[in-house]
């Protein structure tokens, strides 16, 4: 690809970006959100058309005009969301769209056959007749990849690929990536997680506002070198956990609590749990192992069908979000567009979303208009919120501001106990790092926080103890000084270790 | 042609892309009637001049303004967080039938005891109406379309069978000739509605209401606890339910105002102008149905749906008037719906931008095959 430019309206996203990928290599694309690696990979796989500069295959220009060209032209995205039909079986999904497809189905049988046997190829295990709402993310994952392969991918794009995955599910992917590679195709990872940069590319392509920064190869270069390149200054990686006087007192405790999930199956079964005052609890696990129905459970927008929510020893009622708000829950849940804050409403607005019945925010039913303004600039300056002003519709806020709008809403309300659920999901290195400090100092600050985050090394970085969940269960809580990677990663797959 | 979602609206846009839209409507409309081989700017000047200028022409064009401006304002309230009630003809039937229930029975009492009563019957029995579907999509997620649409029609044939169908309160059985053509009680004198002369116009007291109803609407929203709810709810039902908003009780309040809404039309329907509970004449004129396009072209705005009751309440007053052999009876219909059409059609472009490719591509396909 070279000089690549695209420019959207109000963002140049990409700025003149030339970028390679030889034969059999893992070339990683390295940047932070907004950085343009998701838009240089869209234009990759003619997703959208670049405003000017070329894209050639082995030395010939081609221009794309759909997916679909690039998909004839060899080149596959496997985005971060799975496109996949869930009530298809898995090799309708790999024969879906595709252009070989006939009009009507045909055998499943010759399918089934050549989808098992280009599994068996790259050692990724799955059934061909499952249906693809039955499996892991993990299974879905390949399904992706082999729908890739069946179309004759020789370049593959995989965008954050090991994001929803566990760390033994992660390596079973770079060790397919590996034989992939040694057929000669060619891997485009983009990510920013660095230590599986290093362990998987070959090279590194390092994009920063747009602009290339540089390219270089992996084996001479070091995870401080990237971060650096990335975002152009120092990172402090280890944050410093201040030794907090453990307080005796318990802010959150959990008894038998159980829950069902939107379906009405069971997601919850009898979970146990304490926070004390000033204590980061982990709760780590694979995604979709209760860890909504448990943040849900607790903030009061799902009903428990059995156990105790206590806080400050006042139970909680169940199914009643304004009771956990009173009673000093804060709650920064996963979904922060959708549901920490109402998208089209404004900042000032979002950040009274909760106080807003409460003086002096309203009084006797009717908004203050001058308070809510005041309250919206000052936390916008406290919090360095950076936003064109108070009435801003939220949803035009980058992530890692609306997680900012979310945390100084709940922080601001001097909660005793704070579920976050992945709070820095999607963010980048920066908003990462000032989401975490701003938790550390709220524990600091005495406040007990169940940290539930699919994120293994955000949980090992932050929490005091950490609490595994599989299958709606606490499968085992251990001390962060004692805890093992590999055992950790074993209890998280349901391993009985 | 590319087509891209927009992130922010400028509000200019918001203004512009209506009033475009109602040019636009009018050009389309002039091709129809030149086809028809009549003089366009001829046909608009004399719709402008009956609708608006000609003597009494505007105190008409308010009367038919009306109803279009509480039902309007009924389902902008509903729809202002996306809680879709089309069924506000059925509320205004209802209405109607509340205030000309309490009419009847105050008709001994003073004017102002006789018309607070027929307003708080018109209120009431429109909110009971809606606070039905209501409670169906609060407690068990029906579709309020569809519920709405249905009771309009049950709405409709008690209408008819309390004139019709029995020998009810509403019926007049006084006289031998009402016995055998089966028509409402006339309301005494003193259930009149006040009309209100500003000189250059007379207003209809159901039109004061109206304007008083989309001041209070307007800062409902904007400024009250429960309007900022119902804007959440409206933008994101799992926000509201974080944010500890009961959201069950939101949704049947909403729906009860803008069923009070409309049924207030169904009160100044029988207060301003009929004075008597007349199920044919209600079913006819299809006044709840006319609201939601209202309400639509004024984008939710209750002040904008003052001016658009009052547009469309003129073209429709003009087409009464000028209907006759050399005027195209069917024009203010054609009109109406050509102004619906680029309204709708205009939306595309507040939501969407359109761009067009500024040089003509080569639609080669990729000439790469090998890696």
């Amino acid at each position: 690809m070279r000089s690549i430019t695209k420019r959207f309206p109000g963002v140049l996203a990409n700025d003149a970006v030339d970028f390679e990928a030889r034969h059999g290599e893992v070339h990683a694309l390295l940047g932070e959100n907004g950085a343009g690696k998701s838009t240089l990979a869209s234009i990759l796989t003619g997703l959208y058309r670049p405003d000017s500069g070329e894209i050639a295959i082995d030395g010939k220009t081609v221009e794309f005009h759909s997916p679909r060209d690039a998909t004839e032209a060899g080149v596959s995205m496997v985005h971060q969301h799975f496109r996949l039909a869930a009530s298809l079986t898995v090799a309708d999904n790999i024969v879906l769209g595709y252009k070989g497809t006939p009009w009507l189905r045909t055998n499943p049988a010759t399918i089934e056959a050549q989808v098992t046997e280009l599994a068996k190829r790259y050692r990724m295990p799955v059934r061909p007749d499952a249906r693809v709402w039955q499996l892991s993310v993990g299974e879905q994952q390949r399904v992706e990849i082999l729908k890739a392969l069946y179309r004759g991918a020789r370049i593959l794009i995989l965008d954050e690929p090991t994001s929803l995955l566990t760390p033994q599910e992660s390596e079973d992917l770079f060790e397919t990536l590996r034989r992939m590679t040694a057929e000669g195709r060619t891997i485009v990872f983009v990510s920013h997680k660095l230590d599986e940069l290093m362990a998987v590319s070959d090279r590194v392509t390092v994009l920063r506002a747009g602009k290339l920064i540089g390219t270089v190869n992996t084996p001479d270069t070091d995870q401080r070198a990237l971060a650096r390149m990335m975002i152009g200054r120092e990172v402090v990686f280890t944050q410093a956990k201040k030794s907090h006087d453990a307080s005796p007192e318990t802010a959150l405790e959990l008894k038998d609590v159980s829950a069902q999930d939107d379906l009405g199956l069971q997601a919850l079964h009898n979970v146990s749990l304490s926070v004390q005052h000033g204590e980061i609890v982990g709760v780590a696990g694979v995604a979709g192992n209760g860890q909504r129905q448990l943040a849900e459970a607790i903030s009061g927008t799902r009903h428990r069908t059995a156990g105790d929510v206590v806080v400050k020893k006042r139970k909680l009622r169940s199914g009643d979000p304004e009771d956990a708000i009173v009673h000093g829950v804060a709650h920064v849940p996963e979904d922060r567009l959708g549901t920490g804050v109402s998208p089209s409403l404004s900042i000032a607005e979002n950040l009274i979303l909760k106080s807003h019945r409460q003086s002096p925010m309203s009084s006797r039913g009717v908004l203050r208009h001058d308070r809510i303004r005041r309250n919206a600039r000052e936390l916008i300056k406290r919090f360095a919120i950076a936003a064109p002003g108070p009435d801003t519709p939220t949803r035009l806020l980058s992530g890692g501001n609306v997680q900012k709008v979310v945390l100084a809403r709940e922080l601001s309300s001097v909660p005793v106990v704070i579920v976050a659920a992945n709070p820095t999901r999607g963010l980048d290195v920066g908003a990462t790092e000032s989401v975490r400090s701003l938790l550390l100092e709220a524990a600091g600050n005495g406040v007990g926080i169940l940290l539930i985050s699919e994120d293994l090394d955000e949980i090992l970085l932050l929490a005091d103890r950490i609490a595994v969940i599989y299958e709606g269960r606490i499968v085992g809580v251990v001390a962060r000084s004692t805890a093992d990677v590999q055992q950790l990663g074993l209890m998280m797959a349901g391993a009985s270790a | 042609m590319r087509i891209q979602r927009r992130l922010e609206t400028p509000r200019w846009l918001v203004v512009a892309v209506p009033v475009a839209s109602f040019v636009a409507a009018i050009a389309a409309t002039a091709i129809v009637l030149l086809a028809a081989g009549k003089d366009p700017i001829a046909t608009y000047a004399r719709l402008f001049d009956r609708a608006f200028i000609a003597p009494g022409s505007l105190s008409n064009t308010m009367i038919t303004a009306t109803p279009l401006l509480l039902t309007g304002l009924a389902a902008a309230a509903a729809f202002r967080m996306r809680l879709w009630n089309i069924g506000a003809e059925g509320q205004l039937y209802l209405g109607a039938v509340g205030a000309s229930g309490a009419g009847l029975v105050l008709r001994d009492q003073s004017a102002i005891v006789i018309i607070a009563g027929m307003i708080a019957g018109g209120l009431l029995f429109g909110a009971a109406w809606a606070v039905i579907p209501g409670l169906l999509r609060a407690y068990f997620n029906t579709n309020e379309i569809i519920t709405t649409l249905m009771l309009n029609y049950v709405a409709g044939l008690v209408l008819t069978y309390l004139i019709f169908g029995s020998r009810s309160f509403w019926r007049d059985l006084s006289t031998f000739s009402a016995r055998a053509f089966p028509q409402g009680k006339p309301l005494p004198a003193a259930a009149m509605w006040p009309t209100f002369d500003l000189s250059v116009v007379v207003l209809p007291f159901g039109f004061v209401l109206g304007l008083l109803a989309a001041a209070l609407l307007w800062s409902l929203y904007r400024s009250t606890i429960f309007g900022f709810q119902a804007r959440v709810l409206g933008d994101s039902p799992p926000a509201a339910r974080y944010a500890g908003v009961k959201t069950r009780r939101v949704v049947v309040a909403m729906m009860a105002l803008s069923g009070a809404l409309a049924g207030l039309g169904g009160a100044s329907e029988i207060g301003d102008f009929r004075h008597v509970l007349d199920p044919r004449g209600l079913q006819q004129a299809g006044l709840g149905y006319a609201g939601i396009v209202v309400a639509a072209l004024a984008r939710y705005n209750p002040f904008a749906v003052v001016l658009v009751a009052v547009l469309l309440g003129g073209l429709a007053n003009a087409g009464y008037s000028l209907q006759g052999p050399e005027f195209p009876a069917g024009l203010v219909g054609v009109l109406q719906g050509m102004i619906l059409f680029f309204a709708l059609g205009g939306e595309l472009l507040i939501h969407y931008r359109i761009s067009l490719p500024r040089a003509p591509r080569s639609s080669l396909s990729p000439s790469g095959k090998g890696a």
